[in-house]
């Protein structure tokens, strides 16, 4: 008993605790809650689904430095969006805008939601009209 | 009408395995180039060998691989020997992202230097413009400088006959 509980607790001990430690100053509360907003909606390149913002991997520390760089020369958040888009594609962006690329993205499960309830409301009206149509036989 | 209905879920799961089985043909890791159809972005850098300025006007004529690489890059050292090979029939330009003179010297007197020009980009800004994600990466840019394709990961004979050689006979 007593040995199971010491392997639990040596297992929650986490050996290498590593993580990326960076230091920016921010000129305003502002601009570093938008500096945080941007590590969030950017994509890391190299990473299959993490934002840039809490992603280990060296390009988004890259990426990172970069819309902090962006950011103290006064850049707005949609010209560090575009900088990011011209160089690594629309795939980092993670709220991508709404234009004819992206419609199936934002509409295809309204489409699919309101194709889906068509499809049940007419088996249950078709289920229905069967029941009535048994019981007025009988 | 209910004799379809039968026939329903069947079908769904064949558009399922049809879009399962394409994916298993598909790279996730791999992403389509910003830069296709782009110029070389501007650049000033310098040789790594020489120590001279380097621009993109100083690119070669023709076309020619772009491959991004470092001393730190494992893959880099695996697909070494192919572009080697390779630069035998077209120029192969390297850039040497975000590495160290002396670690980016040593190993290319180690493996051997097949490259035309060495780009020196320690910081990795041209990488960046260039949307690189890491190493290696290889570019295919044509006689005006304009980037075609993009291969991230290793450059081998299967890449090279699949990828490469059908753009490089459009643009020879």
């Amino acid at each position: 008993m007593n040995k199971s509980i010491l392997i639990a607790c040596l297992l929650s001990v986490s050996l290498c605790l590593h993580a990326a430690i960076e230091t920016y100053q921010f000129d305003s509360p502002e601009q570093e809650a938008r500096f945080r907003q941007l590590g969030y909606e950017l994509r890391c390149p190299k990473c299959q689904n993490q934002a840039i913002g809490d992603s280990d991997a060296e390009i988004s520390g890259d990426l990172r430095a970069e819309v902090y760089r962006m950011l103290k020369d006064g850049a707005t958040d949609d010209e560090i969006k575009e900088f990011m888009v011209a160089r690594y594609g629309r795939y980092v962006l993670y709220n991508p805008p709404l234009d004819k690329h992206t419609l199936i993205l934002w509409f295809g499960p309204a489409v699919l939601l309101i194709l889906g309830g068509i499809f049940v409301g007419l088996r249950i009206r078709q289920s229905k009209k069967a029941l009535e149509a048994g019981e007025s036989q009988t | 009408m209910n004799r379809l209905m039968v026939w329903l879920p069947l079908g769904i799961f064949a558009i399922l395995v049809g879009f399962f089985f394409k994916g298993l043909s598909l790279d996730p890791n791999e992403q389509p180039s910003a830069l296709i159809g782009q110029p070389v972005p501007v650049f000033e850098l310098t040789d790594l060998m020489t120590g001279e300025r380097l621009t993109r006007e100083q690119l070669p004529r023709q076309p020619f691989l772009l491959n991004v690489w470092a001393s730190w890059c494992i893959t880099c050292q695996v697909e070494h020997p192919y572009l080697t090979q390779l630069s035998k029939q077209m120029p192969v330009v390297g850039l040497n992202y975000k590495d160290t003179e002396t670690a980016a010297k040593n190993w290319l007197a180690k493996l051997g230097d097949p490259y035309a020009l060495q780009i020196f980009d320690p910081t990795g800004r041209l990488g960046l413009d260039l949307g690189v994600a890491g190493a290696p990466e290889t570019f295919l840019v044509d006689s005006n400088g304009v980037i075609h394709l993009r291969i991230q990961g290793e450059v081998n004979d299967r890449v090279y006959a699949k990828k490469i050689q059908p753009v490089l006979e459009t643009i020879q």
